[in-house]
């Protein structure tokens, strides 16, 4: 693997943060991979746009922020038209497909939708719809292992909290190898 | 002397730069931490607050900066290791204490997490404007020593650096942490207690009455003792003498002040850490510190993709400054570039201590950013095409 540029977006509070913060620890410290997170900072903490960015790499990575995006993850309608233009027309972009239509796609882009609020809810916390983008996420792009992930949930979500999570990964897993 | 294992959260961490600054301090044994939360450093003093009372140390959130600068110095002479944490404007406050903490040899530790300034500038994007300041920026003549972290794991291993030197030199150390990088998450390892290396305070074996507070002897550093265990003494930033006392007189004055900046001068060699790339057949070499040297390599990548030699020169340390590495590097290479965020900082001192026997090419940016790496490559291009050795030679004729 050489580098990969990943975006993860959508509002303050939906936890796009976390999502990046578990596949960044998920690569760097259970798959011994180099990672580098960077965030936007600014009045956004909830409710409006924010992103991390994730580089994930082979090498040790220099330049931190990501420019092109070759993964973009939209979990909503005003993340996804921010972010779609900087992200490279054959990326991967994985939505939340009841949050996001996905109009303007590049030609050469692949988009893969899950309904991960619904999903969190019908297991019992809306909250967790962040942890089922991390699931869907490493089925859809096969970029980090799955018990790699699965190790990064665990150490990244609260304490009592980690069962509840590992439903809400394993559910995104599925829904993401059903459609491949 | 080994780390206390009770601070040490050993282990393999996905950390931010701020965090991973706190981490360092609890591994170098600091207890006490005095200061004013302010953008882009409030995660270090955040985790601070939390981590610190669980191993017996203490937070105070100061009423501002100056108290804050002045309470750690209180906390050192009653036997803590002790740091304050601020970003450009704080640190702009801190001066007047910074002077006081050479002046006192007070051994501690000030981080400057970067922003783009001046005045409250940019709170939540980089900058390395205050380089500078660090050196100068209180009033008199004073050395100190200042570190460059480029990733959140030299957040964390130059923090306990910090402290170390702060102990073994008895000055104010400066961390110049940058907004990215104190924002920057990444893979952090934390060793194992026994395996991280701290530097005690040094304490006088002298019985109180025959103890003086100022008397260096050889090492040109003198011995401590702390407030409560029976020692009458005396500090004061007026200019005194070995007991401590107010010695109005410029004999005086010159045996304090000389030995305030020979203790660091004499031992640059020992202080300054470098990491250099390919610069011993390198006819440009590129000088750059902090989050910056991270976007110059990607730069340097992409001029040796074209057949350039292209050397490195990492300030770990920016103060002291690398002057006889420099010199030396200069008698051989046609050109410096030096990028940096800020409009030319540490390269008025590459500029001075190249004394004109290399060209020498700034890479000047605002802060807000980092640069384009881009930005850099082509300054390097136009620095091996412009420069040319027989220049130099008719220069060092």
């Amino acid at each position: 693997m050489s580098a990969t540029e990943i975006k993860f977006a959508g509002l303050g509070g939906q936890g796009v943060i976390l999502a990046g913060i578990i596949i960044g620890r998920a690569a760097s410290i259970y798959e011994n991979k180099y990672a580098t997170l960077t965030q936007s900072f600014g009045p956004e903490a909830r409710g409006s746009a924010c992103s991390a960015q994730v580089i994930l790499s082979d090498e040790k990575i220099l330049y931190p922020y990501v420019t092109r995006p070759e993964i973009l993850m939209a979990l909503s309608q005003e993340a996804f038209n921010k972010f779609l233009p900087e992200t490279r027309d054959n990326a991967i972009v994985i939505i939340e497909e009841e949050l996001v239509r996905p109009k303007g796609l590049k030609s050469g882009m692949k988009v893969f939708g899950i309904p991960a609020t619904r999903l969190a809810e019908e297991l019992g916390r809306k909250m967790i719809l962040n942890i089922v983008m991390v699931g869907f996420f490493t089925a859809v792009t096969r970029l980090i292992d799955y018990e790699a992930v699965k190790e990064a949930v665990k150490a990244s979500v609260p304490h009592g909290t980690e069962h509840m999570n590992l439903r809400a990964y394993e559910r995104g897993y599925e829904y993401g190898q059903a459609l491949l | 002397m080994k780390a206390d294992p009770k601070g040490v959260l050993t282990g393999a961490h996905f950390l931010d730069g701020d965090h991973a600054c706190c981490e360092g301090a609890l591994s170098a044994g600091c207890r006490f931490v005095a200061g004013y939360p302010i953008t882009p450093s409030t995660e270090v003093v955040e985790r601070i607050a939390a981590r610190f009372p669980s191993v017996g140390g203490m937070f105070i959130q100061m009423e501002d900066e100056i108290a804050s600068s002045i309470a750690i110095q209180g906390a050192v002479w009653g036997g803590a290791k002790a740091m304050t944490v601020t970003s450009g404007p704080g640190l702009s406050l801190m001066m007047e204490h910074v002077g006081l903490a050479a002046m006192l040899e007070t051994p501690c530790v000030f981080v400057d997490v970067q922003r783009s300034g001046p005045s409250t500038g940019l709170p939540t994007m980089p900058a390395q404007g205050d380089m500078m300041q660090a050196r100068w920026g209180s009033h008199g003549d004073y050395e100190i020593i200042a570190l460059c972290p480029n990733s959140p794991q030299e957040c964390y291993d130059l923090t306990i650096a910090a402290f170390n030197l702060a102990e073994e030199y008895r000055v104010p150390v400066m961390l110049m942490m940058d907004e990215c990088v104190g924002h920057m998450t990444e893979k952090v390892i934390i060793p194992k207690a026994e395996d991280i290396e701290v530097t005690p305070r040094r304490y006088t074996t002298q019985k109180p009455g025959k103890y003086l507070p100022y008397q260096a002897g050889r090492s040109e550093i003198p011995l401590m003792v702390k407030a409560g265990d029976g020692y009458l003494f005396h500090v004061t930033g007026l200019t005194h003498d070995e007991r401590g006392y107010p010695a109005m007189n410029a004999e005086a004055h010159d045996r304090c002040v000389r030995r305030l900046v020979e203790k660091i001068r004499n031992n640059a060699r020992r202080i300054i850490r470098l990491e250099e790339t390919d610069t011993a057949d390198a006819e440009v070499v590129v000088v750059s510190y902090g989050i910056t040297s991270r976007v110059a390599g990607k730069a340097i990548q992409m001029a040796r993709a074209d057949g350039l030699k292209v050397g490195h020169l990492r300030l770990i340390t920016a103060w002291p400054f690398p002057e006889k590495r420099l010199r030396t590097l200069a008698s051989h290479v046609k050109a410096f570039v030096l990028p940096e965020l800020n409009f030319g900082q540490m390269f008025l001192e590459l500029q001075r201590v190249i004394e004109g026997k290399s060209s020498c090419y700034p890479v000047p940016h605002a802060g807000g950013t980092v640069h384009e790496p881009e930005a850099i490559y082509q300054r390097i291009l136009y620095a091996a095409r412009h420069s040319r050795l027989k220049d130099k030679k008719e220069v060092a004729r």
